[in-house]
């Protein structure tokens, strides 16, 4: 199968290009960008003029709730949502039901996604066994088949300093980098929306920016300590950015990401008690959400991802602080970072969805390189578009951003050369 | 999907009543002068009037509750409605889903207005939010968020006793974090013009965000009750201690009770208010509980007709002189 992408305008930032070329692809693969290589017999031709042609976004964490939450949401309906988003390969925390603590448990994900063919989704192994924090999962045998690219204990904190300590040493000496959800369980409490002026005036127990803070300070230190390869995910504070970003400028391997939802939204979004708000770590001032901005323009901040977390109804119809915290993400992914492009780049913007992500995940994809797998998304950027939770694709419609006029549609997306999703059919 | 006036009916009249913030100061004086006049209701030999007959009005109370139930259950039946009282054990409805379940069954059964009390912040609005059109829904509190039926009794205790309101110093004394009482207070003694509201106690029980409410922060008595008008006191629950907010009650007692001793740096004629149930020896002291410038057995009083103000408002059928009038 050979395929011609013609007239659009390609931003590839592992590469420095942005410009107006035509991509060839054969057997599943880049050929060549710009020229037409010998013997080239074009099969099929996808039109892209007035559209962007980036590498397929890759998300770094997405809940698809299977196996265990299968009435949130399955791998195929979550995977179709993420072709249809321009997202090629979604990495997936081990939070699942069961753990990803067993490679029994990979290989049935795997297989699933496999099947459903929308999207790559590579895992994170749980750190601890069963998240529970107190046990080592069997990480060396995860990584060994391939089947984890990096280690995380997901939502749940590991409060006790000395098997953060042994995990971190584990995982650096499989060569596993951790992936670090900073929350303080006791500061955090049974807080649900960020402690400041809204949960006040709202009586929602608070979760104190100290909550975020005072881990990252423990973990930085241990990561020192232990040498190990971290990322920390979901940060949320401008105290949290500074504290990264000099441990990045003190040379510690270190790399952070930030979701869309934080870098577009404040506590004051809740309103009166807005359920589609309640998420984690919880929306915080509009000093933290520019300081987010900020670190994500200077590359403290090294990726934009989703944080899929897809619900249904009941989940969210209850009063705030007792329904589940998340927001459905994937389809808001490109929309709302392409609003970034008045604070950073373009080219930017593509490179903290796509080859950034991967370089964090240590894959080979995120790249439009001559010979690289061709995951490709194809975007109008002048196209607006209304966000309606009725028009979602994903199984969860919980959306914050209803009714928000948002710029920028995937028309097409490729997986190894096929494509996966077109909007004219 | 926010709801900001969800209060409202499209004429700005009262359809629920979940909040003090964002009444217009003109709405609060009407419940307050609602109130006045249903407060000789209960001094008649027939303690009743036909506002709401016909009207079914259910006590949902998801939290266990003496004397909000009890004066809500009594101003519904002073405007002749047929009460309801639902006491749900928490356990029970921990799911959204079953609480909504609930509500939608109650509505089957035509009742034309929830009282609420939740133990979530919120439950009250996600409660409004869902109820059919022609149902209202009063918050009885919620989580730490509002009551506002309680901080109108207590707006109607002090205009009974110091007319105007915008030459006060109201100071509020005891764990701010965690009550809804103190919340609304707050909103509903700024919306009527008071001129300094004051929050004393440890930084433990005071949110850090606490100016934003528009109050002064004291975590000194002694400093904090100097020439106030009005000392609010507040229940000390008991598993603050547990949650290491404050050391014990007998400290606490010490620091922030109100004793005869201490109430002499408020204004001589200070009143002095808590919205019970009281704890003796914790918070304040028995001889102040009982004393002169205690005002605590007149808000219970009060309670059941600003709670019949608030109902009959909020069911559209607030003139008690329309309708005796028609009768005669």
């Amino acid at each position: 199968m050979h395929i011609k992408i013609s007239n659009g305008f390609i931003i590839d930032p592992a590469n420095n290009i942005a410009a107006k070329h035509d991509i060839y692809i054969s057997e599943g693969r880049i050929a060549a960008i710009g020229k037409q290589p010998e013997g080239f017999t074009i099969d099929q031709t996808i039109d892209a003029s007035g559209c962007h042609v980036i590498p397929g976004i890759v998300d770094l964490r997405a809940r698809l709730r299977e196996p265990g939450l299968e009435n949130k949401g399955t791998i195929a309906s979550e995977t179709y949502a993420a072709a249809a988003s321009g997202i090629t390969t979604l990495c997936i925390p081990p939070d699942t039901t069961p753990v990803i603590d067993s490679t029994s448990v990979v290989e049935l994900i795997h297989q699933r996604a496999n099947e459903a063919g929308f999207a790559k989704v590579v895992t994170l192994g749980a750190l601890t066994a069963g998240l529970n924090g107190e046990q080592l999962s069997e990480m060396a045998l995860l990584k060994k088949y391939g089947l984890c690219v990096g280690v995380s204990n997901a939502l749940k904190p590991i409060s006790n300093n000395l098997i953060m300590r042994r995990a971190m040493e584990y995982a650096a000496s499989c060569g596993l980098t951790v992936f670090l959800h900073a929350e303080d369980e006791g500061l955090a409490g049974n807080g649900c929306a960020h402690e400041g002026a809204i949960s006040t005036r709202l009586g929602l127990p608070g979760i104190p920016e100290t909550a975020e803070t005072n881990a990252i300070a423990r973990d930085l230190l241990l990561i020192e300590q232990t040498g190990v390869r971290a990322h920390f995910c979901h940060v949320s504070s401008a105290r949290a950015v500074q504290m990264i970003a000099r441990a990045q400028y003190d040379g510690l391997p270190v790399t952070a990401d930030v979701t869309a939802h934080h870098l577009h939204l404040t506590e004051m979004d809740i309103g009166f008690f807005d359920s589609n708000c309640h998420v984690k770590p919880p929306l915080r001032t509009q000093r933290d959400r520019e300081a987010l901005v900020d670190a994500l323009a200077t590359g403290n901040l090294n990726a934009i991802c989703s944080d899929h977390e897809p619900h249904d109804t009941d989940a969210k119809l209850a009063p705030f602080g007792e329904t589940d915290a998340g927001i459905s993400a994937l389809e808001t992914l490109l929309p709302l970072s392409l609003r970034l492009a008045e604070d950073l780049s373009l080219s930017d913007v593509i490179n903290r969805l796509t080859w950034q992500p991967a370089k964090i995940l240590g894959i080979d994809a995120g790249t439009l390189t001559i010979g690289e797998h061709a995951d490709i998304c194809i975007y109008n950027p002048e196209t607006n578009w209304i966000m309606k939770s009725e028009n979602m694709l994903s199984a969860g419609r919980n959306t914050p951003f209803e009714g928000w006029e948002l710029k920028g549609k995937v028309e097409h997306t490729l997986l190894n050369g096929k494509v996966v999703y077109s909007i004219h059919e | 999907m926010k709801h900001h006036d969800i209060q409202l009916d499209k004429d700005g009249k009262l359809r629920h009543f979940l909040t003090i913030e964002g009444l217009k100061k003109q709405m609060l004086l009407d419940i307050l002068d609602h109130a006045e006049n249903f407060s000789s209701v209960g001094n008649r030999q027939v303690k009743k009037v036909p506002l709401l007959r016909g009207k079914t009005i259910a006590n949902l109370f998801f939290e266990a509750s003496t004397r909000t139930r009890t004066t809500f259950e009594l101003a519904a039946k002073r405007l002749s409605a047929d009460v309801l009282n639902i006491n749900i054990n928490t356990s029970a409805t921990s799911k959204g889903e079953s609480l909504l379940d609930m509500l939608h069954n109650l509505e089957a059964m035509q009742v034309d207005m929830f009282v609420v009390r939740h133990h979530s912040s919120g439950a009250a609005h996600f409660i409004a939010q869902h109820v059919a059109p022609h149902v209202s829904v009063i918050n009885a509190g919620d989580g730490s968020h509002a009551h506002p039926t309680q901080a109108m009794l207590d707006m109607f205790t002090i205009r009974r006793h110091k007319q105007d309101f915008t030459k006060l110093t109201v100071a509020i004394v005891g764990d701010i974090m965690h009550s809804r009482v103190a919340r609304s207070q707050i909103h509903a003694l700024n919306t009527l013009g008071v001129p300094e509201i004051r929050v004393i106690g440890p930084q433990t029980i005071i949110p850090n965000e606490a100016a934003h409410l528009g109050v002064h922060v004291y975590h000194d008595m002694h400093q904090g009750l100097q020439n106030v008008d009005v000392v609010i006191m507040l229940r000390l629950q008991r598993e603050r201690m547990a949650g290491a907010l404050l050391p014990s009650e007998h400290e606490y007692f010490h620091m922030f009770g109100l004793t005869e001793e201490k109430l002499k740096l408020a204004k001589a004629d200070a009143i002095v208010m808590h919205p019970g149930p009281i704890n003796r020896g914790v918070e304040i002291e028995s001889t102040v509980a009982d004393g002169p410038q205690s005002v605590i057995l007149e808000q219970v009083t009060h309670g059941i007709s600003v709670r019949m103000a608030a109902m009959s408002m909020a069911l559209g059928r607030s003139s008690l002189a329309d309708q005796e009038r028609s009768q005669s």
